[in-house]
């Protein structure tokens, strides 16, 4: 095999990360037991930033993969390529994170067909580790290799369910949009814009969390949140930032549309 | 006095007017008191051959022979009109008078005459008055001796009583709007005299309707959800919301209320004079009303005299719009912009009660720092309650103490007046607070303060109709609004008796059973393009194939696999329960109503063993204004004994008016997630209602629900139990449906349909 280059997976400096409860603690003890790790919660609400900040504090490296339809097992695994020459194995992010003991985050994992996610249950019990079945290898995981999957329980349909046996493979954390003062505050840090927009702007954000199944099947994110805010201190007015970053990337129905310029115009005025 | 106050003013007037009065040829002496005056006007306003005109007019109007009034009314209102509009308005006045006098419809022409003055200020241009003109003749024509079409000497019924409405339809709607209105009322009610005044007297509810569909402003029809998730989304309130009429008479003080049932608004708002939008001012009732839910207590009404009440109140209006305030800064703005503003000194020069003008004084000032009002009594009491509102919340008891103490401070001699002054001192967002108050004793006093109920809206105990349009064929047009549709849950007996139908059928079931089982890991689609799969898919391998020949990177996809669709429907059935499911069909033991509940009884078994969401639901209607819709299931029930004792007790009663039935099941089905929405209509016979005699419009109707529900994307589908359906029932569903002609095998035929039809 050829050297991989750890360090590329490291990271370097501190991610902002707010904690809400005990989740640091919770986490660091399911990596000491090296137990596999699922992170459940809305978009946008800090699953992803919650694992990098982790990564950064247990110095590992992390590697990411954002799940999809399309993907195939040979995504996550590796596959031969065929060239000119003949074929050449090349290790997917999976095998790579297992071979050099990275944390291997599979982010939105229910986006990828049942077919593939069952290729990480070797990883994920006492065996721990991945058999390429095409190239006649089993790897066994390094020891510092974690497996970490984040789920959105809100938008699957039944379709998109995880297998039962999939599920009772990981320890659980539950992730929510933050309370008002705690979001108020990642706003402010995130954004660096000062506390009454980011407070106007945590408003906004539970007014549109409170149409969630009215016709919003997510309310607007932490994420978007601080997008608004950064547009803000570009010098874009408040009220357009909002119907920019806010309203217009959440939906097209002009009811909900109009419900949330309203409530940004007796917010912000 | 008489003869003499004749003689003076004939003789007082000056020669050139003598040669005026004389080529108006009309010796009525009433004219002569005011003729003066008229020509006067005219002379002033009109041109010498308007004048001319308007003489010759006037002669004309005189000799239809309908005595004096009409030439009265014609003299006053032309020389305004025609300065307004043209004179070319004389003569098409005086000639259209004309020709309505050589119809029956002679006692028009006063009422006709008197709305003239008002059309010309609304419609303010030639053009529309022409219209209006031809309006009103198209509609005389139409309704004139209608009646089995030979009797022309029959007055049009509805004319006299729409010209006394028009002043006010004028106000509401554009002449347009006029048009439509008028035109739906002779086309529905030309046979019918009695209703035609109904309709065209606003009396009836479809000619109320039918006038907020066409007025112009912000109607609640239209924004019923955009309101509802304004309640949702900004405070998390979902109460229900329903309009009131503003149709009927302006002067009426209506005000929004909320009670058990509801939260009640106008159904159609203008702009208001000061810019704000209708929409707004729908937002700025409701975010009071929802302020008043969120931090109003019920305080006991015996304790406080009337005066101390109403006090009481507005301090609380103000409290409850500061606090909204502090989380919506915006709604300050809004409100004060649709906030009265009462002058200190206007309630001086009278002798009626300043009462509410003191408090609405206040309420003003409490609002806007920049009020300039002097009084020192209330300057303190603003401070007062701003000193309260800076201590937290707050409470309504907390502000009601300061009420009284401003009632104790500023109680007047005059107060007790009969009259009280009431000019701006309405805020038109509050609410009338019926829900601030407990009575604990019934006192005569509680009347006084209960605000007018709604008849209509009271009669019902649970929820307050659903109305629905009908498809008038005809006239390729909805009937808006035209049937009312109460629903409920239905009542329930005894849940064995559905158990042991479903014993008695056990066999059935056991077969079902076998089906339901295959159903499952039925149905393959194939996936191509697969890196890993079952199968080779052999076009993209040799693709892939000659590709890695010819030196370029192959596609690895060159597999295929399958899979099977999972199931994902949503399921309503809505049962026909018209008086004619008693029967019991020939070679049968059991009456058509027993065998279906059997068949439903199956159905719901076999879906609930499947897993598919159900609604199960029966209809019946009794004319247009009682059509009812009763839930024997829900989707999220399951198949347990509460449902079965409510399809035990199912029952049959009055007539199919299957449209409305439809529409209402369809509006449930389209909130379900699911990615198929089935709807099942099980019937005995064709559309029918006692208030409808031309049989195919409930057919065409009904046809029309199905289309609205297919643009839905759910899929309908009829089973039918008439032997002789196929007459119609094609009309109805098209090929979507099944004619069950033994109807002993419909508990087998019922499942295996929905079997087929979701496989
Ligand atoms: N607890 C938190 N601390 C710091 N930033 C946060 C936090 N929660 C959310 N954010 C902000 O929200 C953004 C989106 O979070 P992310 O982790 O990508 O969401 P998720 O993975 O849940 O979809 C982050 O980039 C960050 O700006
Ligand atoms: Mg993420």
């Amino acid at each position: 095999m050829s050297e991989v280059d750890i360090e590329q997976y490291k990271i370097n400096h501190e991610p902002f990360y707010h904690v809400q409860e005990d989740e640091i603690n919770e986490y660091q003890a399911a990596y000491n037991a090296r137990l596999p790790v699922m992170v459940k919660g809305p978009t946008g609400c800090g699953k992803s930033r919650f694992i990098e900040h982790m990564a950064w504090k247990l110095d590992r490296p992390l590697i990411t993969v954002a799940c999809n339809e399309d993907m195939t097992a040979s995504d996550l695994v590796g596959r031969y390529l065929l060239d000119a020459n003949g074929t050449r194995w090349v290790d997917g992010p999976l095998t790579v994170a297992a071979r050099i003991g990275a944390i291997c985050y599979l982010d939105e994992i229910v986006e990828a067909r049942q077919d593939t996610t069952v290729v990480i249950h070797p990883l994920t019990d006492h065996r721990r580790e991945l058999p390429l079945d095409k190239k006649g290898e089993t790897v066994h995981a390094h020891k510092d290799f974690q497996l970490v999957i984040s789920y959105n329980p809100g938008y699957q349909s039944l379709m998109k369910e995880l297998k039962q046996s999939t599920k009772q493979r990981f320890v659980a954390m539950d992730f929510d949009y933050a309370p008002t003062k705690v979001e108020q505050g990642i706003v402010e840090r995130e954004a660096t814009i000062d506390a009454d927009t980011a407070k106007k702007l945590v408003q906004i954000g539970k007014v549109a969390r409170n149409l969630k199944g009215h016709g919003l099947d997510e309310g607007i994110s932490t994420r978007l949140l601080v997008y608004a805010a950064s547009l803000i201190n570009q010098g874009i007015k408040p009220t357009s930032a909002c119907r920019m970053a806010l309203v217009r990337p959440i939906t097209d129905d002009a009811d909900i549309r109009q419900t949330l310029e309203h409530a940004i115009d007796t917010i912000f005025v | 006095m008489r003869l003499i106050a004749d003689m003076t003013t004939t003789k007082e007037l000056p020669d050139e007017l003598i040669t005026l009065r004389t080529q108006l040829k009309c010796s009525f002496e009433q004219i002569d008191d005011v003729f003066e005056d008229c020509i006067r006007d005219a002379q002033h306003r009109l041109s010498k051959q308007g004048v001319k005109d308007y003489l010759s007019g006037a002669s004309l109007i005189c000799m239809i022979g309908r005595g004096v009034e009409p030439v009265l009314q014609f003299l006053e209102v032309i020389p305004e009109m025609a300065d307004r509009v043209g004179e070319e308005v004389i003569s098409l006045i005086s000639q259209g008078v004309w020709e309505v006098s050589r119809t029956p419809n002679g006692v028009s022409i006063p009422p006709f005459m008197a709305t003239l003055g008002e059309a010309a200020r609304r419609l303010g241009s030639l053009e529309l008055i022409k219209q209006y003109l031809d309006i009103l003749f198209d509609m005389m024509e139409r309704t004139t001796g209608s009646i089995h079409g030979h009797h022309t000497t029959l007055p049009s019924p509805g004319l006299p009583h729409l010209l006394a409405q028009m002043p006010y339809l004028l106000s509401q709607v554009s002449i347009e709007g006029l048009q439509n209105w008028i035109d739906y009322g002779i086309r529905n009610y030309n046979d019918h005299p009695e209703r035609q005044i109904d309709y065209f007297t606003l009396k009836s509810a479809d000619s109320r309707a039918m006038l907020q569909r066409e007025r112009h402003g912000t109607l609640f029809a239209d924004n019923e959800r955009n309101l509802s998730l304004y309640l949702q989304a900004l405070w998390q309130d979902k109460e229900y919301l329903a309009p009131y009429s503003t149709a009927k008479d302006e002067n009426r003080l209506q005000q929004p209320y909320y009670d058990k049932v509801g939260i009640r608004i106008p159904d159609v708002f203008d702009d208001s004079d000061t810019g704000i939008k209708g929409i707004d001012r729908y937002r700025a009732m409701l975010a009071h009303m929802a302020a008043h839910r969120r931090w109003s207590t019920k305080i006991i009404a015996d304790n406080y005299s009337p005066f101390q009440r109403i006090a009481i109140e507005c301090l609380e209006d103000s409290r409850v719009e500061y606090l909204a305030t502090l989380e919506y800064p915006g709604l300050h703005k809004l409100w004060l912009a649709l906030h009265p503003i009462p002058d200190e000194e206007e309630c001086t020069k009278t002798d009626a009660s300043c009462i509410r003008h003191r408090l609405a004084m206040l309420s003003y000032a409490i609002k806007n720092p920049q009020h300039g009002y002097k009084n020192k009594d209330l300057l303190e009491f603003v401070q007062r309650f701003h000193d309260l509102m800076l201590t937290g919340e707050s409470s309504t008891q907390e502000v009601a103490k300061i009420a009284i103490s401003y009632i104790a401070r500023t109680r007047r001699q005059e107060d007790q007046a009969a009259t009280i002054y009431f000019e701006n001192t309405e805020v038109e967002y509050r609410d009338d607070n019926r829900h601030l108050w407990v009575f604990i004793e019934e006192g005569d006093e509680e009347e006084q303060f209960e605000a007018p109920e709604d008849k209509e809206f009271e009669e019902v105990d649970s929820l307050p109709p659903r109305h629905y349009p009908e498809w008038d064929y005809n006239t390729k047009t909805y009937r808006p609004d035209w049937v009312s549709l109460y629903e409920g849950l239905h009542p329930s007996s005894n849940a064995n008796d559905i158990d042991s139908i479903l014993a008695k059928h056990s066999a059935l079931s056991k077969r079902l059973m076998q089906v339901l089982d295959l159903l499952k890991p039925q149905n393959f689609v194939r996936v191509r393009y697969q890196e890993e799969g079952s199968e080779l898919d052999l076009d993209v391998a040799i693709r892939s194939l000659i590709d890695f020949k010819s030196g370029s990177t192959p596609d690895p996809r060159i597999n295929m696999r399958h899979k099977h669709d999972s199931r994902d429907i949503a399921v309503t059935l809505l049962i026909d329960l018209s008086a004619s499911v008693n029967e019991v069909p020939e070679g049968c033991e059991q009456s058509i109503l027993d065998i279906s509940r059997e068949a439903v009884s199956l159905l719901a078994w076999a879906i609930d063993r499947l897993g598919d969401p159900l609604s199960i639901a029966a209809f019946f209607s009794n004319t247009r204004h009682d059509v009812r819709y009763l839930h024997l299931k829900g989707f999220s029930e399951r198949w347990n004994d509460e449902v079965k004792a409510r399809l035990a007790k199912m029952e049959a009663g009055f007539s199919t008016r299957m449209g409305a039935a439809i529409r209402h099941a369809g509006h449930f089905l389209s909130n379900q997630k699911a990615d198929k929405k089935l709807l099942l209509i099980l019937t005995d016979g064709e559309p029918a209602d006692i208030d409808v005699n031309d049989d195919k419009l409930l057919i065409k109707d009904a046809y029309k629900a199905v289309s609205e529900l297919d643009q839905k994307n759910i899929y309908s589908h009829c089973i039918s139990l008439d032997p002789k359906a196929d007459e119609y029932v094609s009309d109805i569903f098209a090929n979507n449906y099944t004619v069950i002609d033994n109807i002993e095998r419909l508990p087998e035929r019922l499942p295996q349909l929905f079997l087929s039809l979701t496989k």
